[in-house]
């Protein structure tokens, strides 16, 4: 017997089968109020070769809320990018209009893009962005790596406690965390104020609105994105592989090179996706912490938008870092599906 | 079992006796002197001290918790003991790491790397050891030759049968040649059919190889199958090391009766002791257990008398010699076991005894069955008295 949910009366539709179901159906049937006539839209969608039911209705959801919420706002900026600067309410010039009543005339302008090549900024704070997201990435696995290991190896109620703490920063907002690390690194800030009544240095070090701030600002706030993907790898890691690796005569140095790094791959690949894609594109740190000389995409977005209000140039940026962001995860999957027909293949 | 085992035996028998005999007296391999692990308060290991001899198969049987599994990870290094020592090849090996210890062991769950293709596991531990790798490949298809799975060398783990991954971990451990091969419950995870197979299998390998095995398994069947010789633990404890078939008609304590292979326990009065015979006195039979060998026991103490279900005589009839070594009672059920049947007879005293009868012919009426009132007994020579 088949039970589908009727999405409109929230009841449930019995299709008979034969034998002690065609009772219940029966019973269904008799209990349930007489049909009403429904609506043409329900026919449509939830009737007929193009019916919305069951699994198609759980599937519909999240992709209405990608269309919704990322497809068309995708598509006004993308709109956007095409456009032309001028002063006027929209800031940018129509992409479609009616000329003379007769025709439909389309302007794609590529000024946008064309600036974004011809002016060294731009691609300097791509590949600026590009050099701080993947070295602090690195920074975030080296510290993060030996974290995961040490939670994952601890003993079960220790780790719950160790975990709570990693998670335990989001309670506090990202904007409060990073205004923080200001009163920290300023010239006369907690860092340098203890430095200095320890000795250890005599004028404070320029440490804000420094390079070096960004990825204090970039490791801290996204390390726990590098940390949990890799705990989920290390915890499920088998202990009896790293002992047998070294029954077969590995050191522990070794077994672990030898088993647990290729093992933890697919954690240390999601916690560096977690980490780089989001810093690419940050704006809070750069924006706070950095100076005027380190330039990120991020800010320079915003500075188009809010500052100069060339939304076709800003638009660019966007779709631009977009490009640069999506490629890498395409080549990725790609990456992974090949692994995986290799895998296939070994089989036959 | 094999003539070649039957040989081993013989010789290890006699070099436990202190016996010797230039010639073939058998290496020990392995010895572990006064060996205690405590984890915390609980002792897991107790002063357990062991010979394991050259080419043997030797089985540590226990059940779970009994510190067998402890026992072997500490030969594989895996635990250090708290006291005491472990001589391999007559080297102290107490305190040194794995890695750096003449022996193999297979995991109990194979502990296979998944990342690996199948030739890429065994050359594991060869390339380790810096072979030549063409020397590593010879060896590889060697060993997968050995358990026919050359077939098969560039799959993952995970695409192979229960029984393949197991033939795997055995020839990965075997492919460094080690001097005593760690078996941690090597059949556990497969089903009674193919276990049966591959403990034959092992015996073969094992033969063929000369490898000394040391195998961890609580199964008293798969010991008695594949053994030289058995340790049987208890509670930390060796509690009797001997061949399967000493073991069984000989066990030492009520516990090793018990654990290998069924038994009647009979619990009674030592009332008469000789250098020749002895006498219980049990409650739970009409008449006396009359032994034909003497025990180290005290008259008036109690003993306890282990009788197996296959020795015990069942008849309508009256026995021969009423006054000894037997009982009536009621036929309570049967168990149709194929091979043989297990008769449950009731005795007048409320006590239930197993009797095992063979099923040697095909179209035979069986005689005795439900209800029907029947005499047990038993050849004087067939007791075993055992301490508790």
């Amino acid at each position: 017997m088949s039970t589908e949910l009727d999405p409109l009366t929230g009841g449930a539709t019995v299709s008979p089968a034969p034998g002690a179901a065609a009772t219940v159906a029966e019973q269904t049937k008799a209990d349930a109020p007489p049909p009403r006539p429904k609506h043409r839209l329900y026919r449509v969608l939830f009737r007929g070769p193009l019916a919305l039911r069951g699994r198609g209705l759980v599937i519909a959801i999240p992709y209405l809320w990608l269309l919704l919420f990322f497809l068309t706002p995708f598509a006004i900026v993308l709109k956007i990018s095409f456009a032309e600067f001028m002063v006027g309410v929209p800031p940018y010039t129509p992409l479609v209009e009616w000329v003379d009543d007769t025709y439909l005339k389309i302007t794609l302008a590529f000024s946008g893009y064309k600036y974004l090549l011809e002016d060294s900024m731009y691609v300097n704070a791509y590949l600026g962005s590009l050099r701080i997201a993947a070295t602090a990435t690195v920074l975030c696995l080296l510290l993060g790596y030996p974290m995961a290991y040490g939670i994952a190896r601890s003993s079960p109620s220790t780790r719950n406690v160790l975990l709570l703490l990693v998670v335990l920063p989001f309670w506090t907002s990202f904007l409060i965390r990073v205004y923080a690390w200001i009163g920290i690194l300023k010239n006369n800030g907690l860092l340098n104020n203890a430095l200095m009544g320890l000795g250890i240095i005599n004028e404070p070090i320029e440490m804000l609105n420094t390079e070096f701030a960004i990825y204090i600002g970039i490791v801290y706030s996204y390390l726990p994105f590098m940390i949990l993907p890799l705990y989920t790898t290390l915890e499920k890691l088998d202990g009896s592989l790293l002992e047998a690796a070294m029954d077969l005569g590995c050191r522990p140095w070794k077994a672990f090179l030898k088993v647990t790094l290729p093992l933890s791959m697919p954690g240390i690949v999601a916690g560096c996706m977690l980490v780089f894609i989001p810093s690419v594109g940050e704006f809070v740190i750069p924006d706070l912490l950095g100076g005027a000389s380190t330039l990120m995409i991020g800010k320079v977005m915003w500075n188009e938008f809010f500052q100069n209000r060339d939304w076709p140039t800003a638009s660019a940026v966007a779709i631009a870092m977009l490009i640069l962001l999506v490629l890498p995860i395409v080549g990725f999957q790609r990456y992974q599906l090949v692994q995986e027909e290799k895998a296939r293949e070994g089989s036959k | 079992m094999s003539q070649f085992a039957r040989n081993l035996q013989d010789q290890v028998a006699r070099a436990e006796k202190g016996g010797s005999i230039p010639t073939d007296t058998p290496r020990s391999i392995i010895q572990i002197q006064n060996v205690t692990r405590k984890f915390g308060d609980f002792v897991a290991v107790n002063d357990v001290s062991l010979t394991i001899y050259e080419g043997e198969l030797f089985s540590l049987l226990g059940g779970s918790g009994c510190g067998k599994t402890t026992l072997l990870r500490m030969l594989a290094g895996f635990e250090t003991p708290s006291s005491g020592r472990i001589l391999i090849d007559g080297q102290d090996m107490t305190h040194i790491p794995p890695f750096e210890r003449p022996v193999n062991m297979m995991f109990q769950s194979y502990a296979l790397f998944p990342h690996m293709t199948v030739e890429q596991n065994v050359a594991f531990g060869l390339k380790q050891d810096g072979m030549p790798s063409a020397e590593v490949k010879k060896r590889v298809a060697e060993m997968l030759d050995i358990v026919e799975l050359s077939a098969l060398g560039k799959r993952k783990p995970h695409q192979l049968s229960g029984g393949q991954r197991q033939r795997v971990a055995l020839v990965r451990a075997l492919a460094k040649r080690p001097k005593v091969l760690l078996l941690d419950e090597p059949l556990g995870a497969l089903d009674k059919k193919l276990r049966e197979r591959t403990q034959l299998e092992l015996v073969n390998i094992q033969e063929s190889l000369g490898v000394t095995f040391v195998v961890v398994t609580h199964d008293q069947e798969e010991a008695m199958t594949m053994s030289c010789r058995v340790a049987i633990m208890n509670q930390g404890r060796i509690l009797q090391v001997d061949t399967p078939h000493a073991m069984y008609e000989y066990p030492n304590t009520r516990f090793v009766a018990e654990f290998f292979g069924s038994v009647n326990m009979f619990e009674g009065i030592l009332v008469e002791d000789e250098a020749d015979h002895v006498v219980i006195d049990c409650p739970e039979l009409s008449r006396p257990i009359y032994v034909s060998h003497g025990v180290s026991g005290r008259e008036g103490g109690t003993a306890y008398a282990a009788i197996r279900p296959e020795k015990v005589a069942l008849s309508k009839e009256e026995p021969a010699d009423t006054s000894r070594n037997c009982s009536t009672g009621v036929v309570q059920d049967i168990v149709y076991l194929g091979g043989e049947s297990t008769y449950l007879v009731k005795l007048d005293s409320g006590r239930v005894v197993r009797v095992s009868l063979q099923n040697a012919y095909r179209a035979a009426e069986p005689e005795i069955t439900w209800d029907d009132r029947v005499w047990i007994s038993w050849q004087p020579s067939n007791v075993v008295v055992v301490s508790s």
